[in-house]
């Protein structure tokens, strides 16, 4: 059924004149149920079904996406892009050339879960999702809002290079935001979850021991690999958040950053994933997400990105990432490769339009298109910092650490739209005075310069630290699409950050 | 297939209630058909097409309730839909917020919809595309930019007989243009219900602009500084104005979650916390920025002023929060309009002795949401003005401010332009804190 509909859109394509054409059939679903304190908000399901055709005519891409799945309907898809392409080949400039791909045939892939969360009775989440709210409030909490998203892509992909490409991606998300009142002062104080968005099936909902990592003594904190403690987090987050309002107010000045994962993933997406995006790097974004200031000509000047400590690495492959598909929405293989070697950036995230322009002859297989009715175009890989090679544990990092904060989770976040200048928070902060942690301080954001803050990396604990954190809704091009990512790395230390205070009277 | 009808859309809209064995229901259809441009390094680079028209059925059984969404409208698959909403809502635990659906209401009328705009073809977009191009080569200047228009509608069916129906159109275009060596950079911005309004050739003009006078920027020191705001830097899809706007919620107020929150309980409404200056209204038949005429659930959207003459005058309520507080429900579709005086940013400069010109503010996030307190960068031409004029472009700052304390410090009120749907002047303001500076152009 879907090939003879792909055949029937990559056939008109080719009648109207197009050299190239590709054609996704897909089915969105999702599945989100919202709760606050001891009741269900909202428990929505969505199904979303239709077909994108992308061509090139005259060199020129052209694009369009319909509901109406038939023959019919694909094939006047089809001619409509073809359209489109050829009016706007008149103020092209240079032809589109796209690095050679074999096809592949008929192939299939599917995210390896063990138990898909669509299968799962929605009771059963709620009564989870619940119970964690009753956590937060038996332990002080005044509010509690939670929420599960479930995202399952079925996507048929075909392209006149001859593949038919079939894939099963799944992606879970958990996460609740606590918040603690206090009425005589007017104060409020939130903290969010330490979960990460995954891509795995409700398994990662069921905790198992082996997946927690403890995070620094006197902390109580815990931190989660391929599976969640939805409870236990939840009954920490209503002390921490009551902690929160007694908490001192941060002095500004230069401390060391100790970065959990969960919270530096989002410091790494931001500082690293964005600005190696060869697109943004040559231009192609700047009315939007922006430019970049690691250009072709920065490259060249062999400056280091970061500390020799620093290697990053790019990928579509780590098991239980959001990233990981078999292949991406051009029919490219995935694979794994190096962005930062050394602290020096040695490579682009790219695709197929793009590899000629670095002199490179394959993509990346990092394309990507959110729904049927979006056009594909180069999203961000998993970007992840390598763990550090010697044996080192958190509490051994914080022993050595004079006068820092340790943070946690994901906060405030804002960056420039070249990405130099950047300011981040998290969701808890705890000061480290002669190498002990001595309690919860508030108010805390760190604002860096990228190059500045990854050349003071000055330690990262080893691999039985390392975990990945996940950006659920990214969001860029235009119209704006959304993709999930994820960022693995382990907990590392900054030396010298400078770090404002936040507080403010209205 | 995309723009239906008010008969056709009510009809597909009576076959869900039909179908459906649930207590109560309620169905929103919602259709668009849109295409868009979109070029950078003075060369188209992806443009597509998309129609679709999507249902959401929600079922309440008793206070249970369940909400599916579909796309395809053969009758298996919206029997299997409403089927979906049925099964969830039987699943479901009681709502103790549960309010019973709106029997029929009378809205008023927007001029929402333009024919000028939904009859825009490809070659329309080519062109403008085209156009801006030209004119940024011909100064060698290079141009990325995006347009994007479309026509939808928006039906609501319920089982209490309620029926709503409007269409809409829009153009959104805007422009980033960068000097080639990559040390300047200008943005223009605009938005249309009416596409005979726009030009784009006009608009690259002023981008073209900003980026040619804004090389050599000089860094100057980070600080309180008067600044002249322009709209595209206060109003976004995270703008300064956008979030203050959005931060109306009572309940949210109501339990001290807010910076509307009172110290000891309940809220401030009736306070002024901003200068007399500072009027904000809801306003969906705006004939400048018109928007929709009812919420979700068919609750008529009305005029409602949220500040007025600096005092806090409305607060949004929920029917279930309005019904526990004994007040009137606020439906709220989005659009803004802030009342304006007759200087044009212009005039705003003559009158400085000393500030800075922001075109664009970038990455606006929330630092403290007890203050309101936002971060960002200044963007796309920013400029140094001394005695009245345009003294040299500087480098871009961060910030760290408040729109409250913002709305506090107003030196002088622009006159009020469309933007992003809403209606906002430009705006002075003292004491505005940048934080620190960056390289970014």
């Amino acid at each position: 059924m879907n090939k003879r509909l792909a055949d029937a859109a990559l056939n008109a394509a080719k009648s109207a004149g197009a050299s190239y054409a590709d054609v996704r059939i897909g089915r969105y679903l999702n599945q989100s149920v919202f709760t606050r304190e001891k009741q269900v908000q909202n428990i929505a399901n969505g199904e979303s079904l239709g077909a994108g055709v992308r061509v090139l005519a005259n060199g020129t891409w052209g694009f369009a996406a319909t509901n109406q799945l038939n023959e019919q309907g694909l094939a006047k898809a089809a001619q409509l892009a073809v359209q489109i392409a050829k009016a706007n080949s008149k103020v092209q400039k240079e032809p589109v050339k796209l690095a050679p791909q074999k096809g592949f045939g008929e192939v299939s892939w599917k995210t390896p879960i063990q138990q898909n969360a669509f299968e799962v009775p929605v009771a059963q989440k709620v009564e989870l999702l619940l119970a964690a709210n009753a956590k937060a409030l038996d332990n002080g909490a005044n509010f509690v809002n939670s929420a599960l998203f479930q995202v399952n892509e079925q996507k048929y992909f075909a392209t006149t290079d001859g593949s038919y490409i079939n894939q099963d991606v799944h992606r879970i998300w958990p996460t609740f935001s606590v918040t603690a009142v206090d009425r005589a002062s007017g104060k409020f104080k939130t903290r969010e979850a330490l979960s990460a968005p995954m891509g795995l099936g409700y398994e990662y909902m069921v905790p198992k021991a082996q997946d927690k990592i403890a995070g620094p003594a006197d902390t109580g904190l815990i931190g989660y690999k391929n599976s969640y403690d939805i409870l236990e987090d939840a009954a920490l987050a209503a002390k921490q958040a009551k902690g929160k309002l007694t908490a001192t107010s941060v002095t500004p000045g230069k401390y060391d950053l100790v970065l959990d994962p969960n919270h530096l993933g989002l410091t790494i997406h931001e500082s690293v994933g964005h600005p190696l995006e060869l697109d943004r790097v040559l231009g192609y974004e700047a009315n939007y997400a922006g430019t970049s200031f690691a250009t072709l000509d920065w490259r060249k000047q062999g400056k280091p990105y970061g500390s020799k400590l620093v290697n990053i690495v790019a990928d579509k492959l780590q098991p239980g990432s959001l990233g990981a598909v078999g292949y991406d929405d051009e029919g490219v293989k995935t694979k794994e490769w190096d962005l930062i070697k050394d602290g020096k950036l040695v490579d682009y995230q790219k695709i197929r339009d793009q590899a000629h322009i670095v002199g490179q002859n394959e993509s990346d297989g990092c394309c990507y298109a959110d729904s049927w009715d979006s056009v594909q175009f180069q999203r961000m890989p998993n970007v992840s910092l390598r763990p550090g090679a010697q044996k080192l544990s958190v509490d051994d990092m914080v022993k050595n650490v004079d006068k820092g904060i340790y943070i946690a989770g994901r906060g405030s976040y804002s960056i420039d739209q070249q990405r130099y200048n950047f300011q981040f928070g998290g969701t808890v902060f705890y000061a480290i005075e002669k190498g002990k942690i001595t309690g919860q301080i508030e108010d805390v954001a760190y604002q860096a310069n990228t190059l500045e803050f990854w050349n003071s990396c000055a330690a990262i604990c080893d691999q039985s630290d390392y975990r990945l954190f996940g950006s659920f809704f990214d969001g860029k091009g235009q119209p704006s699409q959304v993709s999930a990512v994820s960022h693995g790395s382990a907990t590392t230390r900054f030396n010298g950050v400078n770090v404002i205070n936040t507080a403010r009277k209205v | 297939m995309p723009i239906l009808s008010k008969d056709d859309a009510q009809a597909i809209l009576k076959k869900v209630m039909s179908f459906t064995k649930a207590d109560e229901c309620e169905a929103n259809l919602n259709g668009r058909t849109s295409g868009n441009v979109r070029y950078a390094r003075n060369t188209v680079t992806t443009a597509g097409a998309a129609d679709n028209v999507s249902l959401v059925v929600q079922c309440w059984f008793g206070r249970r309730s369940g909400v599916a969404t579909c796309n395809q409208f053969d009758e298996e698959t919206l029997r299997r839909c409403v089927q979906r909403a049925e099964e969830i809502a039987r699943l479901a635990p009681e709502d103790p917020d549960y309010m019973p659906r709106l029997s029929p209401q009378q809205y008023l009328a927007a001029n929402s919809f333009a024919q000028s705009t939904a009859g825009i073809t490809p070659d329309f977009r080519a062109q403008a595309a085209g156009d801006s191009i030209a004119l940024c080569e011909a100064r060698k200047l290079t141009a990325a930019g995006y347009l994007e228009d479309g026509a939808s509608f928006a039906a609501i069916r319920n089982s209490k007989g309620l029926e709503a129906y409007q269409q809409f159109t829009n153009v959104d275009f805007s422009v980033t243009v960068r000097t080639p060596d990559g040390l300047g950079s200008g943005y223009a911005v605009a938005d249309f219900t009416d596409a005979a309004k726009f030009d784009a050739k006009a608009l690259t003009k002023v981008a073209a602009d900003k980026a040619s006078a804004s090389v050599s920027a000089k860094a100057i020191e980070p600080g309180k500084y008067t600044v002249i705001l322009e709209p595209a830097a206060l109003v976004s899809d995270e703008g300064l104005i956008n979030r203050l706007v959005y931060a109306f919620d009572a309940r949210e107020a109501d339990e001290g979650r807010s910076f509307l929150s009172k110290k000891g309980g309940g809220t401030r409404k009736g306070e002024k916390l901003f200068d007399s200056r500072v009027s904000i209204s809801v306003d969906p038949t705006n004939p400048l920025a018109p928007s929709g005429v009812f919420d979700n659930e068919g609750l008529p959207v009305k005029k409602l002023p949220i500040i007025e003459k600096g005092v806090v005058k409305n607060l949004y309520y929920s029917r279930f929060w309005a019904e526990k507080n004994k007040v009137a429900p606020t439906g709220f579709t989005g659009n803004f309009v802030m009342e304006g005086g007759t200087a044009s940013t212009a005039d705003l400069i003559k009158s400085t002795q000393k500030g800075i010109l922001v075109t664009r503010l970038w990455y606006i996030r929330d630092v403290d949401p007890q203050t309101l307190l936002v971060t960002g960068l200044t963007r796309d031409g920013t400029f140094y003005i001394e005695k009245g004029k345009i003294k040299h472009p500087i480098k871009n700052m961060r910030f760290n401010e408040s729109p409250v304390i913002m709305l506090n410090n107003i030196e002088a009120v622009g006159r009020a332009q469309r933007l992003g749907g809403n209606l906002v002047p430009p705006l002075k303001i003292r004491d505005f804190t940048f934080t620190s500076l960056s390289d970014a152009v």
